[in-house]
C-alpha cells in the first residue's frame, strides 16, 4: 500500500496539475524537480523578485537577518491597515480626534487595526535601521552596490517621514506637540527659515524701511505647515503627504531598490 | 509588578538606585558609555561567546526588573509609545552580537589563511523555492503573529484632544528623533535640526564612495575593516541608540537632565551660567570689554573653527597617508568633513560640561550661533 504522501501526490498529479484552470494560472507541476522549482519563481511576477537560485550563504538568516524582506513586509501590512483606517478618518480638526475615538469605541476591529498600524510603524522604523546595519556589517554597500545603498538611505529617510507625518493625524496633545517640536527646527533653516542664519540678509532696503523677503509667513516652515502654527492646514498637508505622496515615492524607490538588487547580484565573498 | 506593592524600594536596591543616579551626570554618563563601547569592541572575542552573551542578557533583564521598583522609571517605561525603546535596545543588541559572533569566527579563519565561512557555504547554489521562500514565509508568519499579539495587548496612546494653548512639559519628539532633540541642547536649531540631519543623510550616502577598502565584501569581519566598522557603530550606537535612551528616560521637565531613577521635579533649577567663547576670550582672557562689531568680537571663534576644519584634515592626512592616496582630494575632503562634523557633537558636549561654553561663534544679529 502506498503511503499517504505518495497518495496525495498522485491525486495532485491527476486532478490538479492536469486541470485546465490550474494550467492557465500556474505554468508548473509539483516543485520537486529542478525544472519545476525554477519555474515556480520565474513564472510568478511576485516571486520573480527573487532569482531562481542563490548561493547558500545568501539564504541563511544569520547573513541577511531577513531584515530587508521584513521592511517590505511591514510596508505591506501598513498599507493594508492604513487603507482600513482611511475609511473612518477625516483630516480636519473638527473630526480627526473624534474619528479616532469612534474607531476605538464603535468600529468593529477598529482599535485592533489602529494598534497594528501604530506598532507596525514603530517596528518598521526599527527594522529598516537594522537592515542598514546588516548591509553595512557585511560590506554589501561596496562596489557595485554603491547606488543601491544610496537608494536605501533615501528609503530610510522616507520611512522616518512617513512615521513622522502619521504621528500628527490623531490630533491629540501627543501629536501636535511632537510635531511642533519637530517642525520648529525648520524655522532655523539657513536662508529659508525666518529664524535661520543668513535669512535676515535677504531683504530689500527701501531706504526708509527694509522689506524682509523671508519672514514667519513666507518661510520654509510656513510652506510645510500651511500656516505659522500646527493648525488645520498642517493636518491636511500631513494627511496628504502621509497617505498619498510619501507612500507613492517609497513604493517607487522600492521598485528601484529591488530591481537593482537583482541587477547587481546578491553580495557574496569573492 | 512589584512596583505597586512597595511604596519605597528595599534598602540595598535604593542604594543601587542612588549609585546609578550619581553616575548619571551628563559628562560621566557619556564618558562611561563610550568607555563601554570601546571596551566591548576590544574584548569582542570574549563577549561574543554564547555563555558570556547570555549572561549579559540575563543581567540586563534582571536590572530592568529591579528598575521597575523605581516609580519614576516605571512611569516612563510603561508608556505604550516607549515600548519600542526596549525592542530597540534588545533587538539591536542581539543583531550586534550576531554580527560580531560571525565576524570573530571569520577573523580567526582569515588569520589562518582560510576563506570566510560565507565563502564555503556559498559554494552550494540552492533553489529559492523551497529553501528561501520557506524561510521568508515562516519568518513573515512569526512577525505577523508577534505584531498581532502586541496590538492586542497594548493599546496605542490617545491623549487629550489637541490644545495649542497648553504645551506639555517636556514636549518630546517621537522616539526616533530624540537624538536630534538631544543635539538641540548643544547646538542651535539651524545646526541640530537642519545641518546635522542633512549631513547624517549625506554622510550615509557617501559611505560607499569614501571607503577605499576592497576587503570585507559579502562576509562579516572586523579585523579587515576596523576603522570603518568602529566609526559606523559609534554613530549608530552612541549617537542614535544611546541618545534615544537618554532622551526617553533622562530628559524631564524643562529638558533637564535627570538620573535614571531620579523623580522628575518640575522645579529642578540648574544654574545656567553658560558663556560664549568671545566672553571668555575678551573679558576673562584679555580683561577688556567685548568689542561691539561682530567681526571684531567673534574672530577668535571663527579662527578656532577654521583651524578645526583646515588643520585637522592635514593632520589626519599625515597620520593616514594611504587613505588620502586611495581617495584623492575630493573624496578625502568629503569624508573628513563628515567625520569632523560627527565628532563636533561630542566635542561641543564636553566643552559645555567642562567650560560651560555656550557658543563658539555667536552673532545673534544674524541668528548665527555655533
Ligand atoms: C523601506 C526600506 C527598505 C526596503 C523595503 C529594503 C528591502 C531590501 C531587500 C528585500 C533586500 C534583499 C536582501 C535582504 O533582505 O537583506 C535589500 C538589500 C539591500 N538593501 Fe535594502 N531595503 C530598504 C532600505 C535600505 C536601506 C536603509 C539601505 C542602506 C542604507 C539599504 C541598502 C541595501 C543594499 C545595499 C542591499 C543589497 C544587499 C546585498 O546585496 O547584500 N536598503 N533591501
Amino acid at each position: 500500500m502506498a503511503n499517504i504522501g505518495d497518495r496525495v501526490r498522485q491525486v495532485l498529479d491527476e486532478h490538479i496539475y492536469k486541470n485546465v484552470v490550474w494550467k492557465s494560472v500556474f505554468r508548473h507541476g509539483f516543485p520537486d524537480t529542478d525544472r519545476n522549482r525554477t519555474l515556480v519563481v520565474l513564472s510568478n511576477v511576485f516571486l520573480h523578485l527573487h532569482p531562481a537560485k542563490l548561493k547558500g550563504h545568501a539564504v541563511r538568516m544569520r547573513y541577511t537577518w531577513c531584515m530587508g524582506g521584513l521592511s517590505f513586509f511591514m510596508f505591506l501590512i501598513l498599507t493594508i491597515s492604513g487603507v482600513f483606517l482611511m475609511f473612518y478618518y477625516r483630516p480636519t480638526p473638527e473630526y480627526a480626534y473624534s474619528d479616532i475615538i469612534s474607531l476605538r469605541e464603535d468600529v468593529p476591529l477598529g482599535m485592533f487595526m489602529r494598534n497594528v498600524h501604530r506598532w507596525g510603524a514603530h517596528a518598521m522604523v526599527l527594522i529598516v535601521w537594522l537592515h542598514m546595519l546588516r548591509v553595512f556589517m557585511t560590506g554589501s554597500y561596496k562596489a557595485p552596490r554603491e547606488f543601491n545603498w544610496g537608494v536605501g538611505v533615501i528609503l530610510l529617510k522616507l520611512t522616518l517621514l512617513l512615521s513622522f507625518t502619521g504621528y500628527l493625524l490623531p490630533w491629540d496633545q501627543l501629536a501636535i506637540w511632537a510635531i511642533t517640536v519637530g517642525t520648529n527646527m525648520a524655522r532655523a533653516t539657513p536662508g529659508v527659515g525666518h529664524e535661520g542664519p543668513l535669512t535676515s540678509m535677504i531683504g530689500i532696503d527701501a531706504g526708509y524701511d527694509t522689506f524682509q523677503v523671508v519672514h514667519s509667513k513666507s518661510d520654509i516652515r510656513f510652506l510645510l505647515l500651511g500656516g505659522s502654527i500646527v493648525g488645520p492646514p498642517a493636518l491636511l498637508r500631513f494627511y496628504v503627504l502621509h497617505c498619498v505622496f510619501l507612500p507613492l515615492v517609497a513604493g517607487f524607490l522600492m521598485a528601484v531598490h529591488f530591481w537593482r538588487i537583482r541587477k547587481d547580484g546578491f553580495s557574496a565573498p569573492l | 509588578m512589584m512596583g505597586p506593592l512597595l511604596a519605597v524600594a528595599p534598602q540595598p536596591i535604593q542604594g543601587f538606585f542612588d549609585l546609578v543616579n550619581l553616575l548619571c551626570e551628563p559628562w560621566l554618563f557619556f564618558t562611561l558609555t563610550m568607555v563601554v563601547f570601546f571596551a566591548a569592541i576590544y574584548f569582542r572575542r570574549t563577549l561574543v561567546k554564547p555563555p558570556v552573551a547570555l549572561g549579559i542578557l540575563i543581567a540586563s533583564v534582571a536590572a530592568i526588573l529591579v528598575s521597575f521598583m523605581s516609580p519614576q522609571f516605571k512611569a516612563e517605561a510603561s508608556k505604550p509609545d516607549n515600548a519600542p525603546i526596549f525592542m530597540l535596545v534588545y533587538i539591536t543588541g542581539f543583531c550586534i552580537w550576531l554580527a560580531f559572533w560571525q565576524a570573530v569566527k571569520n577573523d580567526e579563519r582569515l588569520a589562518r589563511g582560510e576563506k570566510p565561512e560565507e565563502y564555503e557555504v556559498g559554494k552550494t547554489r540552492l533553489h529559492v523555492w523551497p529553501y528561501l521562500l520557506y524561510i521568508e514565509g515562516i519568518v513573515a508568519a512569526f512577525v505577523l503573529a508577534a505584531l498581532f499579539i502586541w496590538a492586542l495587548s497594548l493599546e496605542a496612546p490617545l491623549e487629550q484632544a489637541a490644545n495649542p494653548a497648553k504645551s506639555p512639559n517636556p514636549a518630546k519628539a517621537p522616539w526616533y528623533f530624540l537624538g536630534l532633540q538631544e543635539m538641540l541642547v548643544y547646538y542651535d536649531p539651524w545646526i541640530a535640526g537642519v545641518v546635522l540631519p542633512g549631513m547624517i543623510i549625506s554622510g550615509l550616502i557617501v559611505i560607499p564612495y569614501c571607503d577605499p577598502n576592497p576587503k570585507g565584501l559579502g562576509y562579516y569581519t572586523f579585523a579587515e575593516r576596523k576603522l570603518a566598522v568602529t566609526t559606523f557603530l559609534f554613530g549608530f550606537l552612541i549617537m542614535w541608540v544611546v541618545l534615544i535612551f537618554v532622551g526617553t528616560f533622562m530628559r524631564g521637565p524643562n529638558w533637564n537632565f535627570f538620573g535614571l531613577y531620579e523623580p522628575w521635579d518640575v522645579h529642578k533649577v540648574l544654574s545656567l551660567n553658560n558663556v560664549n567663547l568671545s566672553q571668555m576670550f575678551w573679558q576673562d582672557g584679555m580683561g577688556k570689554a567685548l568689542p561691539a562689531a561682530w567681526w571684531q568680537r567673534e574672530w577668535p571663534g571663527f579662527l578656532l573653527i577654521l583651524a578645526y576644519f583646515a588643520v585637522l584634515p592635514g593632520v589626519i592626512m599625515k597620520l593616514a597617508p594611504k587613505l588620502y592616496r586611495d581617495l584623492g582630494f575630493i573624496r578625502y575632503s568629503v569624508l573628513v568633513v563628515h567625520f569632523l562634523v560627527m565628532l563636533s557633537l561630542p566635542i561641543k558636549m564636553y566643552l559645555r560640561w567642562s567650560l560651560n561654553l555656550k557658543y563658539i561663534v555667536s552673532i545673534p544679529e544674524y541668528f548665527f550661533n555655533i
